[in-house]
C-alpha cells in the first residue's frame, strides 16, 4: 500500500507530514507501506492509495479520490488517529 | 599521489557528487541498510543534475524576456523566483552551497544545543536556498575556501535560529502551541505583519468571520499560477516590444504573442523541473538532519514550512496573497515612475509569503491587520531585491533574484558588511550576532531585541 502527503509546492510541509507518517507507522509496527510527498500540481489519483492534505487544500485535492483531511498538519495526535484508521481499514493492524 | 589528490579535488568541486556524499553521510550516521544508502546517494546525485537541467530551461526563458523588456521599456526587468535564481547560482556556486549547507546544519544544532534558542530548521529547501545565497555573497568577498565555508555556515546556522525566534511570539499565538516554530524564508516579514497588525487592527474582527470566495484555491497549484501570471506578464511585455522586434530577433518568425506565451510556459516548466530536483536532493538529507538533531538536542523546537499556519486562517491566506500582490503591483508602478530596476511581482513569493503574512496580521489585528500587514509585506519584498542584487556580484544580472524577506535581511546584512570592511567586517558581524545569542542566553533576557540586530 502507498500513502502520500500533498501540499502546494511539495517541498516543505508535505515532506514533514511524510516523515511524521513514517514515524507513526514505525510506532504502530506497520511495515510494507510506502510513503511519499507531492505537490498539488503533479499529484494524480494513481500515485498513491490514500492522500493526506491540510484543511486549506481540501477543495483543491478533490480530484485525488481517497483523501484524508488534516485539520492541523502539525498535530501528531490527529495524524496518528487518522493513520491508524487508514491502517485498520486496510487490515494492516 | 598527485593524481589521487586531483581526483579528490574534482570530487569536492563537483557539487552533484558532493551533495550525494552528504546524503550518504547522513544515511550512514543513521545506520541505514546498505541498499538504502546506495539508493539515497544515487537519487541525491541525480537530483542535483535535475536542478541544473532546470536552470538551463529557466535561462532559455529569461534571456528573451530580458531582451523584450529592455527593448520595450529601456529598463532592466527582474522576475523574482527563488527556484530560478538558486538553480542559476548552483551551476557556479554548487560546491560552496553544499558545504555551507552542511556546515549550517551543524551550526544550527550547535547553537540550539548551547543557547536557549532551541530551534531546529527543518525546512530543507529554505536551508538549501539560503546556503546558496550566502555562498554567492561570501564569494564576492574573495575569502579562501575554508573560512568561507565556516563563516558562511555559521551565518546560515544563525539565520536558521534567529528567524524562527523573531516570529515565535506570533507563531505561538496562531498555533496555540510553543513546541513548533515557523521556519520559512519570510519570517521577518511575517513578524513585521504581526507587529503592524497589533497597532492597526482588532484581532476580534477575524478574517475567518467573513464569507470569502473559495474560487482562488486553484492558485495553490504552482504550475498553474506561475504559467498564468507569467503568461500575462510576458504578453504585456511582448505587446510593448512589438511583433517586428520579436519575430525578427527572437521568435524566428513565430507570432509574438504565441512566442511570449510559450516562453512563459517554459519558465513554469523550468520551475517544475527544478522543484522535482530539489525534492530528490532533500529526500535523504532532511530526515537525516531531523534524526540527528533530535538525538543531539533533546528539547528542540522544529521550525517548519509556512503552510503549517494556513489551516488556522484560510481566509487570511487568500486576503494576504491578494493584498501582498497589490503591494507588489503598486511598487511596480513606483519603480517604473522612478526609473529603477523593475521587479515584476512574482506570484510564488506573494502567494506563500503574502499568505503567511496575512495569517500573522490576522492573528494580532483581524481583517485590518491582515490587509495592512500583507500590503506592507508586498511592498517590502518588491523593494528589497533592488538592494540585494548589487551585493550578489555577477548573479545580480541574471534576470531573476531572491525575493522573500529573510534573504533580503541576511543578504543585505552580509553584503553591506562586505562592502564596508571586506572579509574582516563579515567575520566580525557574524561573530557579533553569535555573541548576542550567547549573551541573551547568559543574561536570560527576553528574546525581542535581535529583530533589530538582524535588520
Amino acid at each position: 500500500m502507498k500513502m502520500a502527503a500533498v501540499c502546494g509546492s511539495g517541498l516543505g510541509s508535505s515532506f514533514m507530514v511524510e516523515m511524521n507518517i513514517n514515524s507513526i507507522l514505525n510506532e504502530l509496527g506497520v511495515t510494507g507501506v510506502e510513503v511519499a510527498h507531492y505537490d498539488m500540481g503533479s499529484a494524480t489519483p494513481d500515485l498513491a492509495d490514500v492522500f493526506f492534505v491540510g484543511g486549506d487544500l481540501a477543495d483543491s485535492a478533490q480530484h485525488l479520490g481517497n483523501v484524508v483531511i488534516l485539520d492541523s498538519i502539525i498535530d501528531m495526535d490527529e495524524l496518528r488517529e487518522k493513520v491508524k484508521a487508514v491502517c485498520s481499514k486496510e487490515g494492516l493492524l | 599521489m598527485n593524481s589521487v589528490l586531483n581526483i579528490l579535488i574534482d570530487i569536492a568541486s563537483t557539487p552533484a557528487i558532493l551533495v550525494a556524499l552528504i546524503a550518504v553521510l547522513g544515511l550512514g550516521l543513521q545506520k541505514k541498510p546498505i541498499s538504502d544508502v546506495v539508493r539515497g546517494g544515487i537519487k541525491t546525485f541525480v537530483g542535483f543534475l535535475v536542478v541544473t537541467a532546470g536552470a538551463g530551461v529557466i535561462e532559455g526563458s529569461l534571456a528573451p524576456f530580458g531582451e523584450m523588456f529592455q527593448h520595450a521599456f529601456n529598463m532592466q526587468g527582474v522576475v523574482p523566483n527563488n527556484e530560478a535564481i538558486v538553480a542559476l547560482a548552483l551551476t557556479k556556486y554548487g560546491t560552496y552551497t553544499a558545504l555551507i549547507m552542511l556546515a549550517g546544519m551543524a551550526f544550527n544544532i550547535l547553537i540550539a544545543r548551547i543557547t536557549k534558542f532551541k530551534y531546529i530548521y527543518l525546512t530543507g529547501h529554505a536551508t538549501l536556498y539560503m546556503a546558496c545565497m550566502i555562498a554567492v555573497i561570501m564569494s564576492v568577498t574573495k575569502m579562501s575556501a575554508v573560512p568561507l565555508v565556516l563563516v558562511g555556515g555559521l551565518a546560515l546556522g544563525l539565520a536558521n535560529t534567529i528567524f524562527p525566534a523573531i516570529a515565535q511570539p506570533f507563531t505561538k499565538q496562531i498555533t496555540k502551541n510553543d513546541s513548533v516554530a515557523l521556519g520559512h524564508t519570510g519570517n521577518f516579514g511575517y513578524a513585521l505583519s504581526g507587529f503592524i497588525g497589533k497597532y492597526v487592527g482588532n484581532k476580534e474582527k477575524s478574517t475567518e468571520d467573513i464569507n470569502f470566495p473559495k474560487g482562488l484555491s486553484f492558485l495553490r497549484d504552482s504550475t498553474v499560477s506561475i504559467t498564468l501570471t507569467m503568461g500575462i506578464v510576458y504578453t504585456i511585455v511582448a505587446l510593448f516590444a512589438g511583433n517586428d522586434f520579436i519575430s525578427k530577433n527572437l521568435s524566428n518568425g513565430t507570432n509574438y504573442i504565441i512566442y511570449a506565451l510559450q516562453q512563459a510556459g517554459m519558465f513554469a516548466a523550468g520551475v517544475f523541473v527544478i522543484l522535482a530536483g530539489v525534492r530528490l536532493i532533500l529526500a535523504e538529507i532532511v530526515p537525516a538532519f531531523k534524526g540527528i538533531s533530535e538525538k543531539l538536542v533533546p528539547n528542540s523546537i522544529p521550525a517548519l514550512d509556512c503552510p503549517i499556519v494556513f489551516p488556522y486562517a484560510p481566509n487570511a491566506v487568500l486576503i494576504g496573497f491578494l493584498t501582498s500582490f497589490v503591494g507588489g503591483i503598486v511598487s511596480l508602478f513606483i519603480m517604473i515612475a522612478t526609473g529603477t530596476t523593475v521587479i515584476i511581482p512574482g506570484v510564488v513569493p506573494h502567494f506563500f509569503c503574502g499568505a503567511t503574512a496575512g495569517v500573522f496580521g490576522n492573528a494580532t489585528g483581524g481583517v485590518r491587520g491582515a490587509v495592512v500587514g500583507s500590503f506592507i509585506h508586498g511592498v517590502i519584498i518588491s523593494f528589497m531585491p533592488i538592494l540585494l542584487m548589487p551585493v550578489m556580484g555577477d548573479l545580480g544580472f541574471q534576470g531573476s533574484t531572491f525575493s522573500d524577506t529573510d534573504y533580503g535581511v541576511t543578504g543585505i546584512f552580509l553584503g553591506k558588511l562586505a562592502d564596508m570592511g571586506g572579509q574582516i567586517a563579515v567575520v566580525a558581524g557574524v561573530l557579533a550576532v553569535l555573541a548576542l545569542l550567547i549573551g541573551l542566553t547568559v543574561f536570560g533576557k527576553k528574546k525581542t531585541t535581535e529583530t533589530k540586530e538582524a535588520a
